[in-house]
């Protein structure tokens, strides 16, 4: 379980989190929506140890992921709207060095196979620098994914994707799903992943405007405009 | 070690690809030593002291860009996050930073040599390996403090900037004793006789290493 306690980070006088409190329980796909600078970015980055908090706590199964981020690491992958990967490395140079950083098992059988999960291996010896931005998402997702991580946290994951990129995505975030995975999920595309969703929490101005399980699209969409246009 | 090993492959096999860094380097290194060359008119009287301090300064203008562009590869994409967010200690990704562009910049020096042996006319019975050994010393301080500062200036808007303004400054001791000993070794002086400069680079390539070791993890995360 993920519990976010007191969560604050500010950035000079600018307060991108103010205080969040939320709990994630394991399986979990969480939606987070909100309109830009609502400090959803932020928020992924902190959970994913990038980034350090000005104040509060993330536990992850009690353990503090600050204190302890080695391990929280390995347990964790995100996916930002930046693929993370080194553009002079093919798919799978890029793969295989990662693998190594985790410590995984054969890391160039692991690299090919998921490759293949994601139908990059007809191109996984090509420089990342030529693939499309669909392609570079594809590759960026099984970085995330080349330890096998129990949660994973995704930023934008769908942003200058097409509908096929968008599509492979989608159908690998519901194999994740049905896997148990907790997911962590910011996005614009609300119709595209609503569905895939346990609950959705609305950030606006770094606070959170609420948290629900009704994922009704019109019900959101709704209230989604309601509170944003009254915190314009 | 294996952290260390596969950053520096990667930055090898990344760079290979490119060469952007490899031919910028060389040819600022070609271009600083022909127009010192040029404008200096150097009896031999004044040789034994000015080229020196055109060879190092050569090494810490090329090395600087070599630096610059070092990083700038990290910050393509993004990947330097890809990095941070494995589960690796941050003074492994500072050691793996460092040998590649200790090994770059030992690259870029050994070629400049001996263009620097011809075109200033010493001849190649000089005390090389001695002048290697202080080459080799003055580059670990230059690649230790360049890779902490290339971090620090990482996050900037103004890092190709910054990195300069921060590291020049700092290299000063490193640059002063390096070309003295290189002046005393080109006047047929022995090692020994300079062994109080010798320890000074020593001593600044141990404190250095070590606070990039022990700093790098506060420099390079995001703030």
């Amino acid at each position: 379980m993920i519990s976010v306690n007191n969560l604050q980070k500010t950035y000079g006088v600018i307060s991108a989190l103010k205080g969040l409190h939320f709990e994630i329980s394991k399986g979990e796909f969480v939606l987070i929506f909100g309109p830009n600078g609502a400090g959803k970015s932020t928020l992924l980055k902190i959970l994913s140890t990038i980034l350090a908090p000005t104040e509060g706590e993330v536990y992850i199964d009690d353990i503090n992921i600050y204190k302890n981020s080695h391990e929280i690491r390995s347990r964790i992958g995100f996916v930002s709207h930046e693929p993370f990967l080194y553009e002079n490395l093919s798919a799978l140079e890029n793969l295989v060095f990662f693998a190594g950083l985790y410590n995984v098992d054969n890391p160039l059988n692991k690299a090919k196979e998921i490759l293949e999960t994601l139908q990059l291996d007809a191109r996984e010896n090509e420089l990342v620098r030529n693939y499309s931005r669909g392609m570079k998402q594809r590759v960026a997702l099984a970085r995330a994914l080349i330890h096998e991580p129990d949660i994973l946290y995704l930023d934008e994951p769908f942003s200058g994707l097409d509908l096929l990129g968008t599509s492979i995505i989608t159908n690998i975030l519901k194999n994740l799903k049905a896997q148990g995975k907790t997911i962590l999920m910011s996005t614009h595309s609300f119709d595209d992943c609503a569905d895939l969703a346990h609950r959705i929490l609305l950030l606006i101005n770094g606070e959170i405007a609420f948290m629900t399980s009704d994922v009704n699209k019109d019900h959101f969409k709704q209230k989604y405009l309601e509170l944003v246009s009254i915190n314009n | 070690m294996k952290t260390i090993i596969s950053i520096v492959r990667k930055d090898f096999i990344s760079e290979f690809r490119s060469r952007d860094m490899f031919i910028s380097m060389f040819t600022f290194s070609l271009i600083i030593i022909f127009v010192f060359n040029l404008v200096l008119d150097l009896t031999s009287n004044i040789k034994n002291i000015v080229s020196p301090a055109v060879l190092w300064i050569t090494f810490l203008f090329s090395g600087s860009i070599g630096l610059s562009r070092s990083y700038s590869l990290e910050k393509e994409s993004e990947a330097i996050k890809g990095l941070l967010l494995a589960p690796v200690d941050r003074s492994l990704i500072y050691m793996g930073k460092f040998f590649s562009n200790l090994i770059f910049l030992l690259i870029i020096e050994i070629i400049t040599i001996p263009i620097f042996i011809i075109l200033f006319n010493y001849d190649f019975s000089i005390k090389i390996i001695e002048i290697m050994l202080v080459i080799f010393l003055g580059t670990i301080g230059f690649s230790s403090v360049g890779t902490l500062f290339s971090a620090i200036s990482l996050n900037t808007r103004l890092r190709e900037v910054l990195l300069p303004i921060l590291y020049f400054p700092i290299i000063i001791p490193v640059l002063l004793n390096a070309v003295r000993i290189t002046r005393s070794l080109l006047s047929g002086e022995s090692l020994s006789s300079n062994s109080s400069s010798l320890q000074v680079l020593i001593a600044f390539d141990i404190i250095f290493l070590s606070a990039g070791i022990l700093l790098y993890e506060y420099v390079i995360e995001e703030s």
